[in-house]
């Protein structure tokens, strides 16, 4: 196989590739500065040769010197277990909720969700069909009404019927919201007075088309709501998701899960290395196929 | 967090010209980097920055700024005039069709805001225009999705046509049509399913729809907080329909909003109406200076 030559044109389109994956201009000028050093120095002159730096280096920003243990969830082993899903409008939330419920199933736990968001309209339905599909119950209350008190009943139900997981939907909110961030803030006080040690993963949904915008995302709900995980949904378009490689390395909040589709089952445990390597596959396909 | 605005970002440059009180070229180089890392942190696509940032490149060497006093903000205005002609002139304007009803589609990739945006368009047609909208439920595939134009239905008290989830959706256009004929329904707008621009399979069925009902408008809707993608999704809804304009939703929030421009240079097509909230009286007029000034973070 003929492989192309490490030069400046292919520095520069590897800077181009990684931008186009929204990891974010500065982060990608950094790495690939580095990569053009680490290159000179090992003396690599071919790009099949180079493919797994990149790889390493871009697992390096991801998780740092850390080893990753793969991205279990958080499970409360003396009785209910609470996931709270939180975003902002449209990237997923309920869908993401309805995947894991029919996967939690799967391994044989009993699930209950809750129809946290009482405001868009259709909602409570959209996670009553998921309930349907799944065969999961869910707790609900009429639209409008008070999410927090929504989340109180469904701890109680959950609890009532010997629930192992208690999936929370919520509204989606933007970050900028100060109102709805509160309102937010109010259902997690409500989980963590309930249930000690609760909620066992707040897992932020982030849509793979978002840009640069998705860092303030994570950084406000972060503060909000104790984001402890990441569901990066709608990976099975164009776009690429590179955003979580700088929250991540800001904030230190792990990728969980990815969303491949509106199917229950399009729910796949997020691995690092299969998801830097499809940031840049794309130039390195070109070249293969070029031979 | 690291997003400065334009101004911020070449300030230092700005300083090392005053101490020395001339403008060279090299001055400029780093400036035209400056609006370069400016515009990637805001999202624009990066060919589109490429393409820009030429252009600004051109001008900026030119007298405008290299002879000026106030070389930083001569080339923010140079910028800002750039964005500005590249997004067009305002255009918050609906088509009417020939024969009513006029048909509006709205298409777009899931969550993007399509079936609120079909609410606040048929309240504005209503409210602004006083005319009398019939709304579609075609989208037959995400959970209750009927539901949710129903109920926005029931809060604007305007009726909503459907057909349940069994139906297929070019069946549902057409019956849609008939029914806003026999009503005397002056506008109808298709709610459709959220899709992915390279689902052949449901690309198709747009495809089909637009031959049967003829739509005088088709919107695009794009959610303002998309990143690079932007220009592949927009770029291939317009090849396989011919988009008659775009809505840019939930900027309300605090995105630079890049995908603005890069739509519109991947598209040509104007940006008409912008989403400011999820309530249906939520929607403003496209304004380029302002969606210029806001990329730049000024
Ligand atoms: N292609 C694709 N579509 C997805 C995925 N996850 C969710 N969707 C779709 O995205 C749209 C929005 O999903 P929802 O689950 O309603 O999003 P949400 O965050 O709950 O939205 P709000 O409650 O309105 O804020 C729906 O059309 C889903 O079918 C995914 O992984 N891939
Ligand atoms: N803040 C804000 N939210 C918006 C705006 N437009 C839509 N939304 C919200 O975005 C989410 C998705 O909106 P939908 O209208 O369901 O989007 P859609 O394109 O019809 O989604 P699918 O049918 O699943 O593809 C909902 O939570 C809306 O309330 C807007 O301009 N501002
Ligand atoms: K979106
Ligand atoms: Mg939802
Ligand atoms: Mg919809």
């Amino acid at each position: 196989a003929r492989y192309r030559k490490v030069d400046e044109d292919f520095f520069e389109e590897l800077e181009e590739v990684l931008i186009a994956s929204d990891v974010g201009v500065n982060t990608v000028m950094d790495l690939v500065d580095e990569l053009r050093m680490e290159a000179k120095r090992r003396n690599i002159k071919d790009s099949s040769q180079l493919k797994d730096v990149i790889s390493e280096k871009l697992v390096e920003i991801y998780q740092g010197d850390a080893d990753e243990q793969p991205q279990r969830l958080h499970v409360n082993e003396d009785g209910l277990t609470i996931y709270l899903f939180v975003g902002v409008n449209g990237v997923g939330k309920t869908t993401s909720i309805g995947k894991l419920a029919y996967k939690l199933k799967q391994e044989g736990k009993k699930v209950v969700m809750a129809a946290g968001d009482t405001f868009r309209a259709g909602a409570i339905e959209q996670l009553q069909v998921w309930g349907e599909r799944t065969g999961v119950e869910v707790i609900r209350h009429n639209a409008g009404s008070d999410p927090a008190a929504v989340i109180y009943d469904g701890i109680k139900a959950a609890q009532a019927r010997g629930a192992d997981v208690l999936l929370c939907d919520t509204a989606g909110r933007l970050q900028n919201k100060v109102n709805l961030m509160n309102e937010l803030n109010k259902v997690h006080r409500v989980i963590e007075r309930e249930v000690p040690g609760a909620p066992h993963e707040v897992l932020l949904v982030l849509d793979a088309t978002t840009g640069q915008n998705a860092l303030a995302q994570a950084k406000t709900f972060q503060e909000t709501a104790k984001v402890s995980g990441i569901v990066l949904s709608k990976l099975d378009g164009t776009a690429k998701g590179g955003i979580v490689l700088a929250i991540r390395n800001e904030m230190q909040i792990p990728v969980k899960f990815v969303g491949l589709g509106e199917q229950m089952e399009d729910l796949q445990e997020f691995d690092p290395n299969a998801f830097v390597y499809g940031l840049f596959a794309d130039l390195m396909q070109e070249e293969e196929q070029a031979e | 967090m690291a997003f400065e605005g334009l101004a911020d970002r070449l300030q230092s440059t700005i300083q090392k010209i005053r101490g020395r009180g001339k403008v060279t070229e090299q001055d400029v180089k780093e400036m035209t980097r400056e609006v370069r890392l400016a515009l990637l942190e805001a999202d624009v696509n990066f060919k589109v920055v490429k393409q820009l940032i030429n252009k600004i490149k051109e001008r900026a060497v030119g007298q405008e700024v290299m002879e000026s006093l106030t070389p930083g903000q001569q080339v923010i205005k140079v910028v800002q005039e750039e964005l500005t002609q590249l997004m067009g002139g305002e255009q918050s304007k609906i088509a009417v069709a020939d024969r009513p009803p006029t048909v509006i589609m709205m298409v777009g990739l899931q969550g993007a805001g399509k079936t609120t945006t079909t609410g606040k368009l048929a309240n504005l047609l209503r409210k602004k225009h006083n005319r009398n909208p019939l709304l579609v439920a075609a989208d037959v595939y995400r959970p209750a999705a009927i539901d949710q134009l129903e109920t926005l239905g029931k809060q604007l008290n305007l009726p909503v046509f459907s057909m349940g989830t069994d139906a297929n959706p070019v069946d549902i256009a057409n019956e849609a049509i008939k029914k806003a004929k026999e009503e005397h329904h002056d506008y109808v707008i298709i709610d459709t399913a959220g899709r992915l621009h390279v689902d052949e399979k449901l690309m198709d069925e747009l495809t089909q729809i637009k031959t049967d009902v003829k739509p005088a408008e088709i919107f695009l809707v794009v959610d303002a907080m998309t990143g690079q993608d932007a220009v592949n999704v927009a770029e291939s809804f317009d090849d396989q329909l011919d988009i008659s304009g775009v809505v840019l939703t939930k900027l309300d929030g605090d995105t630079r909003g890049g995908a603005a421009l890069s739509i519109r240079a991947v598209t040509g097509k104007p940006i008409k109406f912008v989403g400011m909230g999820e309530r249906t009286d939520q929607l403003e007029a496209f304004h380029p200076e302002r969606m210029a000034s806001r990329i730049l973070g000024m």
